[in-house]
């Protein structure tokens, strides 16, 4: 590790630079720190009704004491303080986000402003359906949409994350299994997959069986007609897979699946790639989960609120989460709980409805012709990408690819640099890294993924730095080994906060 | 280097043998695998442990790991020290780095592991995939 | 595809003609459409997708506009709906703040060095949970009140080995219970449950048999969907041997009623949404877990931790990660792979903004707003409050007359008054739960009484 030890001075002074300018705007303390006895946030209207004597309204065993520590802080200081923390986050409305697979879009404002129409932010999820017509036929009018855009001919909107909807997916798929007569034992999975896969199949009891990606990184036909059997209940693919490569032969994995009785599950979590362009259903999926917050521009919010609807096959249909929104011979919407096969509820009330307001806006803005252009230009940009990075970084699979480009290190890790110090390099350029080290098939994987909503000249930047990551890593690999060195904060002691976890302040 | 005077495991767990207790822990090749060890499950004193039964689990930062008996036997200690210093594994597998002691209920199991040789031919041959 | 024109430019879409010239010839291929080449022409649509728009903005607000004022709401009605989602005060400023892209647009803080805003805000909601609930350990929230009851029960199962079943009390919201019903169908989980006696809480001699010897946790709501406030220590004591789940779905009540975590609890979980959070049609919502220090280490999904950077500053990072399903994979022990942060993040906000005091004068509030409403509804001859149990905001209202007829009159005074208690408990055709929160005015409250009142009278005739 001494190599670099001369290429340290220009780190030094990188350091000095960093320490020399004023950092407040980079620290900020703990809201608690802020606290101080006498000061308040808020005000409430003095209590309008006669007073009664606590005692006799709740017996004093079941009040509690003041909230030992809890906050006392003005508005002024909690806005300062949140408005601080979010200096410190990098986020897509300031640059490019080149999460792989995550597809970090542009989020429209007019998604948040008809979220917060109050006749839709102040519905309650159980007033009866004649109170809630606005709502309901929001639902109904998504659901069309999604079907359209899947070729499926049901969508559940319950599911609130990507996880969530895979777990539904493949719990109907035991249903329908069960109904048939056995659930099965199995389910194919590439080595190419998330790791949710085999979460959602195993929490649905099932084992799992790994497929072996063939040299292209897709699903080897022969291996798959091999595996399937009797005892195998679904394979689940990604489409395009993690790689970026569409499974070309997909409508043969169904006909495959489809003779043995088993299921082919999509993970659409890849749908950006090829939205307007073709459409699961027609490929023969026969379930499939869409995040709404990748394709459909619902904003991630640092991890979440998401949603994760599940479009099915018509023999799916019967199984889907109860209870669904039907519109009446009258032109009324209402909600349909009689469906007696039904996985049940997978979440109280209707799932994330805020978000699915969101997505439907967005996809209004987009008309049929914007959706299909999405693709385009997602598949556009990350082909440029691909293009102007791959004599600087290793390739490991050449198939052609849609929406991203998976390099690998291997042409730095000479160096003893490697992916999470290129990674980390990329913050000093005042961009956000893509995914690393996933897919688990590629060693010291970064998958880049634009989406749509970069301009060419946010590309050529982030390829510049890129390129130029490569150079001084031939150059001064110390450099990019001990990056970032303009953040907030540099590498973190992660195995210090695990040993001996501090999860809460205390005073 | 690996200590000639223990077995070793396929899953890379070994057990040192003294009279009729066996010292389990893991090896030097798995804790390097493994990287920063955070956490370590072991079985309470006193449970009965078949051969290849699970006996816990090792987390890393980025990964967790089953453990498994190399051989049968009743547990007598445990290694309390991993509680607090996790990072012993790491900085000494063969000596404070020790998870858990068994009474062994068949001396005989120890001898179809492998010796410290094979082991590292073991290791050899896997990390060549 | 070629016969499809070439799609126009889209104000979301920056590269334009020009662009995507220089850009192919720098890919090497001809057209966008070469570039599509793996996927077969036997999966293509030769087609535009048959969806409405593209819409400007002025469109978009007509229509949703229109949709939205089809729903009655508290826009132009007085509300006093509860059932696990309450209209509480939502302070100007949180919603201003969650607007600032850098909370919006952000990911999951994966890359900790560039993302410590998110990390030190789910950091200061873990304590504020931890603090409210009276227990140690905190994660960085769930999806909601429902599967967080999920994920308690499969921690809890996962602590023993060879046990079974759960009890969950019949008056644990509902859907929270079928939800749990939906998640461990396939995982042998058998659920018990134990009903109520009349004061509305928790049978305990049945909850003290329903324990036996294959349970392996027990899960009680306070204040349950009745509104009654359980006894926590008379529940422990029935129930020694086995993990104590409590839930609360309405999470203001945390501001005055004694926290679970002081009464023998091992875990507690609930729903955020009372903090500040749009009812909004049931979503997003912010699911919150709290457990024992013991447990820290089987708690589902993320946790983030304290540590310091390489200069040694203090800093902020997702910890004890192993256990999620991205890299647990096929031996993950739950089902999520994400938190709600920006939810998580209002709530801290509305935590922080209220404070010490605002929290006990919300709490107060609706305490003695909800207690104003008893006292007129069990005025009125012929109205029962059936369970006699305290309460804090909420609590069952009986008359002679079938709830749905009667919250119908109610609806046509501009009041949404109260939820059927029939959907979820069949035969209390004539009973319904009214909730009661500080944006309710004494106005409203008499109102309400006079309109029930004229209401059963009317009915009478």
């Amino acid at each position: 590790m001494s190599a670099g030890d001369t290429t340290m001075t220009p780190v030094l002074e990188q350091q000095e630079v960093a320490a020399a300018a004023p950092q407040r705007i980079l620290r900020e303390g703990l809201i608690f720190e802020h606290s101080k006895a006498g000061r308040r946030g808020y005000q409430l209207p003095a209590l309008d009704v006669p007073e009664q004597a606590l005692d006799q309204l709740l017996p004093k065993p079941l009040r509690r004491a003041a909230i030992e520590d809890e906050l006392e802080v003005s508005e002024v200081g909690v806005i300062r303080h949140f408005t601080r923390l979010s200096k410190l986050n990098m986020s897509i409305d300031a640059g490019l986000y080149p999460l792989g697979s995550c597809t970090m879009k542009h989020n429209p404002r007019i998604n948040e402003e008809i979220a917060r129409t109050p006749g839709f932010a102040l519905s309650h999820p159980l007033q009866p359906a004649h109170q809630i017509q606005g709502s309901l036929e929001l639902m109904w009018h998504l659901e069309q949409t999604l079907k359209e855009i899947f070729g499926m001919p049901r969508v559940t909107l319950q599911p609130v994350a990507g996880a969530h909807g895979e777990l539904t997916g493949i719990l109907m798929v035991r249903k329908a299994q069960i109904k048939a007569g056995n659930p099965r034992t199995y389910i194919l999975i590439p080595d190419s997959a998330h790791g949710t896969h085999p979460a959602s199949a195993a929490f649905a009891g099932y084992e799992i069986k790994e497929l072996k990606s063939n040299s292209r990184g897709t699903v080897d036909l022969n291996a798959l007609a091999e595996a399937v059997t009797e005892d195998v209940a679904a394979l689940m693919v990604t489409v395009p897979n993690t790689l970026g490569v569409f499974e070309s032969e997909i409508k043969k994995f169904a006909e495959i699946l489809h003779a043995k009785g088993a299921f082919l599950y999509c993970d659409g979590a890849n749908l950006n790639a090829f939205v307007g362009i073709a459409r699961p259903g027609d490929m023969g999926i026969d379930v499939m989960h869409s995040n709404l917050h990748k394709t459909f521009s619902t904003p991630h919010g640092g991890g979440g609120p998401g949603a994760g609807p599940v479009g099915v096959s018509e023999r799916l249909v019967p199984f889907l989460p109860s209870p669904t929104v039907e519109r009446a011979a009258d032109g009324t919407f209402y909600l349909q709980y009689d469906h007696p096969d039904s996985i049940g509820r997978m979440r109280a009330f209707h799932g994330n409805f805020g978000v699915l307001v969101r997505a439907l806006t967005y996809i209004r803005s987009m008309g049929p012709e914007g959706l299909r252009r999405i693709a385009e230009i997602a598949v556009l940009n990350a082909n440029y990408i691909r293009a102007r990075l791959k004599s600087s970084y290793y390739l490991p699979y050449d198939a052609a690819t849609l929406h991203e480009v998976v390099f690998s290190d291997k042409m730095q890790s000479a160096q003893d640099v490697h992916t999470l110090d290129i990674a980390k390099r990329l913050m000093d350029y005042g961009f956000h890294p893509p995914t690393i080290y996933f897919p688990l098939i590629v060693a010291g994987a970064l998958m880049i993924e634009p989406t749509e909503s970069e301009p060419k000249e946010e590309l050529d930047a982030f390829c510049d730095a890129m390129i130029a990551i490569a150079q001084e890593v031939k150059e001064r690999p110390e450099l990019v080994r001990t990056a970032p060195h303009t953040t907030p904060v540099r590498r973190l002691d992660e195995a210090r906060a695990a040993r001996n976890p501090i999860l809460r302040w205390k005073k | 280097m690996t200590p000639e005077d223990s077995r070793y495991a396929k899953s890379h767990e070994y057990v040192h043998v003294e009279g009729a207790t066996g010292t389990i822990g893991i090896t030097e090749y798995a804790q390097k695998e493994l990287g920063d060890v955070v956490f370590v499950e072991l079985p309470q004193v006193g449970s009965q442990l078949e051969q290849n039964e699970e006996l816990g689990s090792i987390e890393s930062v980025k990964a967790v790991s089953e453990l498994f008996s190399p051989v049968s036997g009743e547990v007598i200690e445990v290694n309390e020290k991993l509680k607090d210093k996790p990072e012993l594994v790491n900085t000494d597998p063969y000596g404070d780095g020790w998870m858990i002691k068994v009474r062994l209920s068949d001396a005989t199991e120890a001898d179809e592991l492998m010796s410290a040789e094979e082991y590292d031919e073991y290791v050899e041959r896997e990390s060549a995939h | 595809m070629s016969n499809l024109p070439e799609t126009p430019t889209h104000r979301f879409i920056p590269n334009a003609s020009e662009d995507v010239r220089e850009m192919l010839a720098t890919i090497g291929v001809r057209a966008i459409e070469d570039l599509f080449a793996s996927i077969p022409a036997d999966v293509k649509i030769d087609r535009l997708l048959d969806v409405p728009g593209p819409w400007s903005e002025i469109e978009t607000r007509r229509w949703f506009g229109q949709l939205a004022s089809r729903n009655k709401t508290a826009v132009d009605h007085a509300t006093f709906l509860g059932g696990g989602a309450y209209a509480h005060y939502q302070p100007a400023c949180i919603d201003q703040l969650l607007l600032r892209a850098e909370f919006l647009t952000s990911y999951t803080p994966y890359q900790p060095e560039v993302s410590q805003g998110t990390l030190q805000s789910i950091f200061e909601y873990q304590t504020h949970q931890s603090m409210l609930t009276g227990l140690d350990v905190a994660n960085a929230s769930l999806y909601d009140g429902s599967t967080a009851l999920c994920e308690a029960v499969l921690l809890a199962e996962r602590l023993v080995k060879n046990k079974t079943k759960v009890v969950i009390a019949k008056s644990v919201h509902p859907q929270y219970t079928e939800t749990v019903r939906t998640y461990v169908q396939n995982l042998g989980i058998e659920i018990v449950e134990v009903g109520w006696t009349s004061d509305g809480r928790v049978d305990g001699e049945a909850l003290r048999q329903a324990c036996t010897a294959d349970v392996f946790a027990v899960a009680i709501q306070s204040p349950n969907f009745l509104g009654v406030v359980e006894d926590y220590d008379a529940i422990t004591a029935a129930t020694a041997a086995v993990t104590k789940i409590a839930v609360v779905a309405e999470a203001t009540s945390l501001g005055i009623l004694t926290p679970p975590g002081e009464h023998g609890f091992d875990i507690c979980v609930g729903e955020g949404q009372a903090w500040g959070v749009p009812t909004q049609f049931g979503g997003p919502y912010v699911g919150f877990m709290v457990v024992r220090d013991a447990l820290k280490r089987y708690m589902p999904g993320r946790l983030v931790g304290e540590t310091v950077d390489v200069d040694g500053r203090r800093a902020y990072v997702l910890t004890l990660a192993t256990r999620e399903q991205h890299i647990r994979r096929g031996k993950a022990t739950s089902n999520i792979c994400s938190n709600e942060a920006l939810i998580a993040l209002a709530a801290n906000m509305y935590l922080s903004l209220m404070g010490k005091e605002g929290l006990r004068e919300v709490a107060t509030q609706c305490l003695q707003k909800a207690a104003y409403l008893r006292q007129k509804l069990s005025a009125i001859a012929s109205v029962t409050l059936p369970f006699a149990g305290p309460t804090y905001n909420e609590f069952v209202v009986r008359t002679p007359f079938p709830a749905a007829g009667i919250l119908g009159d109610l609806e046509h005074e501009k009041i949404l008054g109260g939820i059927p208690l029939a959907q979820f408990y069949p035969g209390h055709d004539n009973d319904f739960l009214v909730a009661v929160t500080e944006l309710n005015t004494r106005e409203q409250i008499d109102h309400y009484a006079a309109a029930l009142s004229a209401a059963i009278s009317r009915k009478r005739r």
